[in-house]
């Protein structure tokens, strides 16, 4: 039986602009044999739960350098769970204090990584961590 | 439930899996369809197919907000390339379709082509029949962005739309075989761009020198701005003539007929290979006749012969 594409959805919540980081981190995974579902800059957490429930996505990774991580990352998982989704798991990365990633773990954020990461690191973690599901 | 069951009670998470099912050829996504099949046949297709970056996310997006404004279902299938190094694919059409994500009328899937050359997925067909199922009234199909000879769309669309933009060649490009042959409306986008009127003049002229029988249709060229929407009501009013010309003239019977022998076609191959390649697999089939080959004691073409009849014998 021929094996699963991992899927995973690329976006960026909120209203900062900058996608460098979040292209960079699509194309590596991308490299990495991923089918990449890239959704682009200034996605509400309800776009970003729909289009990940439409496309089949085993993962979602979130960039964000707004500052308004806290908000917006529970909020993707809170409507997951509310879609009975929340097997798809959510993980996060951009300009996020040391602080505050306890709190986004205990929301149900999988990871989150600080600038610094390397991509590889990133996709070690999905092979890791993350299953195609069955 | 099995999963077909919930996609006709309409359970989007449910559809959205048999599509990866369908994409990943689990055995399991066959049966579901058998069961989806006799659910389907009322959904209108549209396909839309160019070069790459002419705006066809962009012209899909605004045809959605069209039909939406009739109060149509949509169901949007959209492929983008996928490596032929490494597997992966960026699939990025969604980014022009954000706003539809949200609406419960719409479903948006992405696919990649995953090796099919055509400008379509291998499962691009049968997940179509998924949003048919799911009772979607319009579905349009992006395809990947084409050169000139992949023209998969017309098996599977009712009505094809081929998207130009102005600068891309001169009028020899017009009159090659390839996708100015698939279309039954022309749309050049970018129409406020340099060039527009001559790439619609060569289009018209290339429609012009058709031998095209006796009231069969007559493809129009349409000068769209997508990004602003301008010209988009002129594509729904040709679309909507296109299809009306198709039921009128009784074409639809022949372009079902042809779409039905294809899709069966299609499965039939895929089938027969798999079970070719399950066979050669379980008994070292293919070891055998590489090192018959290696040893010079053995040609391929005697090798799938023999293959072959190995295969019917054994049933």
């Amino acid at each position: 039986m021929a094996s699963r594409t991992l899927r995973v959805l690329v976006g960026k919540p909120g209203l900062d602009g900058h996608d460098r980081g979040a292209k960079i981190i699509a194309r590596a995974f991308r490299d990495a044999g991923f089918e990449v579902i890239y959704t682009g800059l200034h996605q509400t957490p309800e776009q970003i739960v729909a289009a990940a429930i439409q496309e089949d996505v085993d993962c979602v990774g979130l960039s964000i350098l707004s500052g308004a991580h806290n908000t917006l990352l529970p909020r993707v998982c809170q409507l997951l769970k509310e879609k009975n989704a929340n097997d798809i798991k959510v993980f996060g990365g951009g300009v996020i204090p040391e602080d505050d990633i306890p709190g986004l773990k205990a929301a149900g954020i999988a990871a989150v990584f600080t600038p610094g990461t390397s991509t590889e690191d990133i996709v070690k973690w999905i092979g890791d961590n993350i299953q195609p599901r069955a | 439930m099995s999963l077909s069951e919930k996609v006709l009670s309409g359970d989007v998470r449910a559809a959205a899996r048999l599509m990866r099912d369908i994409d990943d050829a689990r055995p399991s996504a066959t049966e579901e369809l058998k069961q989806l099949y006799g659910r389907t046949g009322n959904a209108y297709i549209i396909g839309i197919t160019g070069p790459p970056g002419a705006g066809k996310s962009t012209l899909v997006d605004q045809l959605t907000a069209s039909f939406r404004q009739q109060g149509k279902k949509v169901g949007v299938v959209a492929i983008d390339p996928t490596s032929p190094f490494t597997g992966g694919a960026i699939l990025g059409d969604r980014i022009r379709m954000n706003r539809h994500a949200t609406d419960e009328g719409v479903f948006i899937r992405s696919l990649a082509t995953r090796g099919a050359l055509g400008g379509l997925s291998r499962s691009t067909s049968d997940v179509a029949l998924v949003l048919d199922a799911m009772g979607m009234d319009i579905i349009i199909i992006e395809t990947v962005g084409v050169g000139q000879d992949e023209v998969d769309i017309v098996k599977a669309a009712h009505t094809t739309c081929v998207v130009m933009v102005p600068g891309l060649g001169d009028d020899i490009q017009a009159i090659k075989a390839g996708i100015l042959e698939i279309g039954d409306v022309f749309v050049v986008n970018k129409a406020d761009r340099e060039g527009v009127d001559r790439t619609a003049r060569e289009l018209e002229t290339m429609l012009e020198m058709r031998n095209a029988a006796a009231g069969s249709w007559s493809p129009q060229v349409l000068k769209v701005e997508a990004q602003r929407g301008a010209g988009i009501e002129a594509l729904v009013d040709q679309i909507r003539a296109h299809r009306d010309f198709l039921f009128a003239s009784g074409t639809i019977d022949n372009l079902l007929r042809e779409r039905n022998q294809r899709h069966f076609v299609d499965i039939l191959r895929d089938s027969l290979y798999r079970r070719v390649m399950d066979f050669m697999e379980q008994d070292a089939v293919l070891a055998r006749v590489l090192d018959g080959m290696g040893a010079g004691t053995l040609d391929p073409y005697s090798a799938a012969e023999d293959v072959i009849a190995g295969m019917l014998k054994k049933g």
